[in-house]
């Protein structure tokens, strides 16, 4: 990260010297740093109260209501995780917690799923599951994009939320993307294992 | 569209008081925690906006931009969404101060500023979660992790120009 602040500084400085705009990048420097704050303070009533929202909806046993309705959809991508396992429950919780935007609630659920698909699998290798479970991590599946609404009100949208509809169709795009590839490797870790497996075997009885 | 959130948010209401919750204390407690939030990401935040502000203001921002848009227009992609997109994955600070960018310069109803919401609204901090997460577990090998995770960022990209286009204009 440190590299990448870096970079952004003095690529601003080599390329303010060269079209001679120094002045305009010291007062753009002072005022960015002003307005970061003013930007922070003016979302910040949002997100206060979309958490606010957020936390009823987890004090009223909502995560619980929304892991068993996706049970269902789960258990497909997770075949070889028994339902009944402590692993599905909180891959499942931490699901639910994702779609509510939890992420407080959702980080440990999802620590505690990565250990518990660990305990059924020795060595350093992710499993199939453990790789579909961290994909589900790292796209966004937050049924309410508060931070972007947030941020977009503050800068003056008419209508924060409305895209709603498209932030849904590509978030459930890009996951589908993401697992569709990712059984596509696996066929193809599989294949390559095999199809190597049945040289040697050749080698060994020719 | 518009009735949604409002929906939700009496609907939410009305099934906290059913199941018995104290509804404002937890609205009071949630709200604790989103200011926490804002704390904790304050610092982060404000170093990388003073980043992407000096970028802005020294002109090499729009110089990238003015360098990658020939190819982007050829497929009609916005090129203000290039360099989000290849931070996105890395900083998600970092992302949101570029978002505020596109923002100011072309504002957040315009095309490009809905198109950037999408992506900022639909990926997450790939590097950071698939880092965390491996982590905890003690997993060196991730296989084919991080190729299918930027294959589902990269693929938010596209979809966010497709859908923003065929439903915002």
């Amino acid at each position: 990260m440190s590299y990448v602040f870096a970079a952004m500084i003095a690529a601003s400085f080599l390329y303010s010297l060269c079209c001679g705009t120094l002045g305009e990048l010291s007062t753009g420097m002072m005022d960015s740093a002003g307005s970061a704050v003013e930007l922070l303070l003016s979302i910040s009533g949002m997100l206060c109260m979309w958490s606010g929202f957020m936390r009823i909806a987890k004090d009223s046993g909502l995560i619980e209501k929304l892991s068993r309705l996706c049970a269902p959809l789960l258990r497909r991508l997770f075949p070889d995780v028994g339902e009944e396992s402590e692993a599905f429950r909180y891959i499942s919780m931490n699901f639910s917690a994702n779609l509510l935007g939890l992420g407080n609630a959702a980080t440990p659920l999802g620590i505690s799923a990565m250990r518990e698909l660990k305990k059924n699998s020795p060595g350093d290798a992710a499993t199939d599951s453990m790789v579909n479970f961290v994909l589900m991590n790292t796209a966004s599946i937050q049924l309410i994009p508060t931070t972007v609404a947030a941020l977009r009100k503050s800068y003056g949208s008419q209508q924060p939320f409305d895209i709603l509809l498209c932030v849904w169709l590509t978030s459930v795009t890009a996951l589908t993307a993401g697992l569709i590839s990712s059984a596509l490797c696996r066929r193809w870790q599989r294949w390559r294992r095999s199809s190597r497996y049945s040289s040697r075997r050749c080698a060994a009885t020719g | 569209m518009e009735a949604i959130i409002p929906i939700l948010i009496t609907a939410l209401c009305g099934y906290g008081l059913i199941k018995g919750v104290n509804i404002f204390d937890s609205f009071v407690e949630g709200a604790k925690e989103g200011i926490a939030t804002v704390k904790f990401i304050a610092p982060t935040m404000i170093a990388l906006l003073v980043a992407v502000g000096t970028l802005r203001a020294s002109g090499a921002l729009d110089y990238v931009a003015r360098l990658v848009s020939p190819f982007a227009e050829a497929v009609g992609f916005p090129a203000e969404l290039v360099p989000m997109g290849l931070l996105r994955p890395v900083s998600g600070s970092g992302a949101t101060a570029l978002l505020t960018g596109i923002y100011e310069g072309s504002g957040p109803d315009s095309f490009v500023g809905r198109c950037a919401s999408v992506v900022a609204g639909s990926t997450e901090t790939t590097f950071y979660a698939v880092t965390m997460y491996y982590g905890a577990a003690g997993i060196k090998r991730i296989r084919h992790t991080l190729f299918s995770a930027l294959l589902a960022d990269f693929t938010a990209i596209v979809v966010s120009v497709v859908t923003v286009g065929w439903f915002m204009s």
